[in-house]
């Protein structure tokens, strides 16, 4: 029972696409959560509509939905994209692993850049009036001054993120990436034990969740260590 | 383009509805049913006894670190399973019960939302400023009272932004249960790609659907604050009645 009717293997081979899947996900959330919260607090009016707007449609869709439109939808638009460029008929296939990280990083994106914007907007102003005062430039004020502290004031949002992050890629099963829940989906079905390899796959998501939440606990611990001593 | 939309939207405009009632009945149902087993887990929750509190904590933790889909796939394909090797379950009346996914999905939903929503209880019930308590004590109300009178009402005040986000949370995990076989609004928008290929069209019409269910629920989860803020509302400080001397 123990190696899982031989497939012990195939699990652990899911649990590394899962990690690949996070981590694949996180620069391009931070990026475009980065992005989503200079347009909210942008000084142009269209700015600003296209990042509000932005945020409210995806934060009212399920992620599943959109995972399943950028599947579908992605392909044929693709398709049509190198059809157009290359003027014959051609067959495009994207792998179901980008698409689903396009997907998660399009979600996660939005949420981080509520995240981003509450930190950003948490810097004292005193520090940017300072920094303006010592004749920087809006982009040496944002690399001197906001990244650096960006990342004390995100770093609690980012950890429940990343949480949800790593529970949404089991969404990413639906258009048949082997991850964990693909794989125990696969044993289950099989080997007819769709409990034992069920409760095998929650309990991977668990320590993975448990194993996150202690790194981000340590990395907060981190952030905040030029604080602490005040 | 928009001739495709127009054509999904009238053609199949009763899989739309029909998944729009489906979705909006499992949101109800979930959220109602969540929301009452979540108040004796919270209660639980912060109890002082380290073993009353341990059981709303290993089912929180466990409900909140592993992914829905997952919870799914264990209660339908999983105790399912264990229900159907059951000894002559399957000539039993309760039968046609036992193998619809539709009550799998509603008690793994009402489950998971429970977890949710209890750990934002938690957070509310923790917050009631102790003074109050300690009145409520020195009035002579008993524990019962003082949750029904004083810690329930606070908590919802302070718990209720983050409790209608949470209500719009269950409502995207209801998209879940097309995984299961139900045809809701996703369930329906996937049963309309796969007859007409139209994945943009669809996908996009289910969108609009849910951003709607969430605008109203917004709107009307706001009118609800409201009144339950009423107390915090001081009249004497309305800055539209001050007006400046001379003018």
């Amino acid at each position: 029972m123990f190696d899982l009717y031989g497939r012990g293997w195939q699990m652990l081979e899911g649990g590394f696409v899962t990690i690949q899947l996070c981590l694949s996900v996180l620069p391009f959330m931070i990026i475009i959560g980065l992005l989503g919260a200079s347009a909210k607090l942008s000084s142009f009016r269209l700015l600003r509509i296209i990042g509000e707007s932005y945020t409210v449609i995806i934060r009212g869709i399920p992620e599943l939905l959109v995972i399943l439109l950028i599947y579908f939808g992605g392909t044929i638009a693709i398709q049509n994209l190198a059809e157009w460029m290359s003027g014959e008929e051609t067959r495009v296939d994207i792998p179901a692993f980008w698409s689903g990280v396009a997907a998660l990083a399009l979600v996660q994106g939005a949420f981080a850049s509520e995240v981003f914007r509450a930190a950003m907007q948490s810097i004292p102003v005193g520090q940017i009036e300072a920094a303006t005062a010592c004749g920087m430039t809006p982009r040496q004020i944002f690399l001197r001054i906001k990244l650096p502290q960006l990342w004390r004031f995100a770093l609690p949002g980012l950890n429940n993120l990343f949480q949800v992050l790593i529970k949404d890629t089991a969404l990413i099963s639906v258009v048949g990436v082997e991850e964990i829940m693909r794989k125990a989906a696969i044993g289950a079905g099989t080997e007819k034990a769709p409990f034992t390899f069920y409760l095998v796959a929650m309990l991977m998501f668990l320590a993975f969740t448990t194993i996150s939440l202690f790194v981000f606990n340590r990395l907060e611990k981190r952030a905040a260590r030029g604080i602490a001593r005040a | 383009m928009f001739e495709d939309f127009i054509y999904v939207l009238t053609k199949y405009d009763v899989w739309l509805w029909r998944g729009f009632l489906l979705t909006a009945q499992l949101l109800v149902i979930s959220v109602a049913f969540g929301t009452v087993l979540a108040i004796p887990l919270a209660v639980a929750r912060v109890s002082k006894k380290v073993w009353i509190q341990a059981v709303p904590f290993a089912f929180i933790y466990m409900f909140r670190g592993t992914p829905l889909i997952g919870q799914l796939f264990m209660m339908y394909y999983g105790v399912g399973q264990l229900v159907a090797n059951i000894d002559g379950i399957q000539d039993h009346w309760t039968w046609t019960y036992l193998r619809d996914p539709y009550w799998y999905c509603l008690l793994t939903f009402v489950l998971n939302t429970a977890a949710y929503v209890a750990e934002i209880m938690r957070g509310g019930i923790q917050n009631v400023p102790g003074g109050e308590i300690e009145a409520a004590r020195a009035c002579g109300m008993t524990p019962f009272t003082t949750y029904r009178r004083i810690i329930f009402p606070r908590m919802w005040q302070m718990i209720w932004p983050a409790y209608t986000n949470d209500v719009i949370f269950t409502l995207k995990a209801t998209s879940l249960a097309s995984t299961v076989t139900l045809i809701e609004l996703t369930g329906a928008a996937r049963k309309i790609v796969a007859r007409t290929a139209l994945p943009y069209e669809a996908f996009i019409s289910a969108g609009l659907i849910y951003l709607i269910i969430v605008y109203v629920l917004t709107l009307g989860f706001k009118m609800i604050e409201r009144y339950l803020r009423r107390s915090e509302k001081r009249k004497d400080k309305l800055p539209g009645k001050i007006k400046p001397m001379g003018v």
